[in-house]
């Protein structure tokens, strides 16, 4: 495993910043959490186009919505139990229906939020964004995808949800030469005895779950999963085909996620089984969000546990 | 504002109570009272205040209107067809499968149409964004949102109106529209939302009250509302609810259904009798 990490968070408010000085319609919302979102970068350099709008996330979300209408391209951001929990109606009418070109800036996902609790470790985001039609939903597996996702978040015409952590994570990606396509799964690796399909910081544990099934001579495909909306229907489609076993593993419920994204779409076009990997429709608690990882079974060794399970192994 | 000024605007309100009417009847739904209460103050905005090019609805620079009470769609649309961002044809077929207008407005569907409403408390934070955009841009277009009385329970409309002045918007308008009527009665029996001025005044708004059914008050309050500098305004209208229909004024009952063919024909001849006596017969 790469030593280096980093939070997605970080490739998200560095990337913003950046694009601040490319991109005048960049505008910046906030809803008093600049510093821990990282919005703080852009906020710093460009004051003028930052607004806080203060713990009023509704507010902001429309707010945004009136903007995008104007013709500046909004990045509203919050924890991702406000931004896509309290404000969901708002995300859904003022920026969903009329399709409005808001991003959704939505850090500290899951339950690497760590230690301040349940109450703030949003597990059903994707979920709830998922079913707002014409919403693209992103979860960058590391924080050059989120640098990256940032950047084409910006270039898609419509609105997008971006999903980024808190805790520091892997780097395993590399985004500098290659051109990142929003709604193109990723092959990390190629293997045909069970395809393990991730998104998010699970993204790495997958890689390493994959090191650890070579050893014991299970062959595993990885595939970054990173837009989650719409979904990647030909690679999974051909995962199944090819593998024959599909496991999903998001930080997320195990509820209306990628888990139950990727199911639906095998169901429908190649039928094998699917186990999913995700918070098991049960509330979080406080607690080191390493420690919390892995005790929630979003690690590589589960992973690979539950694939050698599925496989019969 | 003289008389014939008065009598012109007059005229319009009525041509505007009739295309509510023949709207929500052929619609066989939608929100007659709330649409009829608030017909002397979208005249007045269309036909006096508003910078708007029904030619060119999109217009970068234009006044924004926002109906953050968005199931009075019938006065907004019949509104924006008299000031010709469509025809009047269109109001026929108002919440019919297909329909440019659909049954809250839908900026994706509508020319003239700022923003998408109807789930009530949001309109008017969308009409913050709009006025900020405004202030960052160097714009001098102003923005007009109309929220109803009910629909100032929810609590996102104080967090407009907080953001609004903290903002320093004078570039925005908020009106009120107090018919004092919602869908389960009496504003001040289900929840009651007084004193609004104070309220208003305490979040920082320069705050008026006019009766939303005079023209000389609403043109001395919008003129007062455009000098204002450093804070928002906010204009509480004292109206009654289905007002210009006799049988519809001041009934919680009018909120929401459509009228059936007897009570369209009262309807339109009531109006029709009324524009006769303002035009002296011309059209």
């Amino acid at each position: 495993m790469s030593e280096k990490k980093a939070a997605t968070r970080d490739g998200f408010g560095r990337e913003l910043a950046a694009m601040g000085h490319e991109f005048p319609d960049i505008v910046v919302l906030n809803a008093d959490l600049s510093e821990t979102t990282r919005t703080g970068y852009f906020e710093k350099e460009f004051p003028e186009r930052h607004f806080n709008c203060g713990i009023a996330e509704a507010n902001m979300m429309s707010i945004a919505a009136g903007l995008a209408s104007a013709g500046y391209v909004p990045f509203a951001s919050s924890f991702a139990m406000f931004a896509a929990g309290r404000a969901y109606e708002q995300v859904r009418n003022s920026i969903g229906y009329p399709h409005l070109n808001v991003k959704i800036g939505a850090s500290h996902a899951g339950i690497s939020v760590g230690e301040d609790g349940a109450s703030h470790q949003c597990c059903e985001d994707i979920a709830l964004m998922r079913t707002i039609p014409g919403m693209t939903i992103i979860c960058p597996a590391d924080e050059p995808e989120a640098r990256a996702a940032t950047r084409a978040a910006y270039h898609h015409d419509g609105p997008v949800y971006l999903r980024v952590s808190r805790f520091a994570t892997p780097i395993i990606s590399d985004w500098s030469n290659k051109e990142f396509e929003i709604g193109k799964g990723v092959t990390l690796r190629e293997g045909n005895d069970v395809a393990i399909i991730a998104t998010g910081i699970m993204v790495p544990e997958a890689v390493e779950a994959a090191k650890l099934l070579e050893a014991e001579g299970v062959n595993a495909r990885v595939i970054n999963m990173h837009t989650v909306k719409p979904l990647d229907a030909e690679i999974v489609t051909r995962a199944a085909k090819e593998c024959g076993y599909i496991v999903t593993v998001e930080e997320h419920s195990v509820i209306g996620g990628l888990g139950e994204a990727v199911s639906s779409c095998v169901a429908e076009n190649c039928p094998v089984p699917v186990k999913r990997i995700g918070v098991n429709d049960e509330f979080g608690y406080s607690g080191p969000a390493a420690e919390l990882l892995k005790l929630f079974g979003l690690s590589a060794e589960n992973i690979a546990k539950v694939s050698k399970e599925l496989i019969g192994k | 504002m003289n008389s014939a000024e008065k009598r012109r605007l007059e005229a319009i309100a009525c041509r505007l109570r009739m295309g509510i009417i023949e709207g929500t009847y052929n619609a066989k739904s939608g929100h007659p009272g709330g649409s009829l209460s608030s017909a002397d103050l979208l005249t007045y905005l269309y036909f006096k205040e508003l910078d708007v090019r029904p030619d060119e609805p999109d217009w970068p620079d234009r006044d924004r209107f926002v109906l953050s009470k968005g199931h009075a769609a019938p006065v907004l649309y019949a509104a924006l067809a008299e000031r010709g961002f469509f025809p009047a044809e269109e109001l026929k077929h108002l919440r019919h499968v297909g329909s440019m207008l659909q049954g809250h407005p839908s900026m994706k569907s509508t020319p003239g149409v700022d923003m998408s409403t109807g789930s009530l408390g949001q309109g008017v934070s969308t009409a913050v964004g709009m006025a900020l955009a405004g202030k960052i841009g160097r714009k001098d277009y102003r923005v007009y949102a109309l929220c109803g009385d009910g629909e100032i329970q929810e609590g996102q409309v104080w967090e407009a109106m907080m953001s609004a002045a903290h903002f320093d918007l004078d570039n925005f308008v908020v009106i009120i529209d107090f018919n004092r009527l919602q869908i389960d009665g009496r504003v001040t029996d289900v929840m009651n939302p007084e004193p609004l001025d104070k309220k208003l005044e305490a979040f920082g708004f320069f705050t008026q009250v006019v009766d939303g059914h005079d023209f000389d008050e609403l043109e001395s309050a919008f003129d007062k509302a455009s000098l204002v500098k450093g804070r928002p305004s906010a204009i509480i209208m004292n109206t009654v609810k289905g007002r210009g229909v006799s049988f519809m004024e001041d009934n919680a009952g009018w909120h929401g259904k459509g009228p059936n063919a007897e009570e369209y024909e009262r309807a339109m001849n009531e109006l029709k009798a009324r524009l006769a006596r303002i035009t002296g017969g011309a059209k």
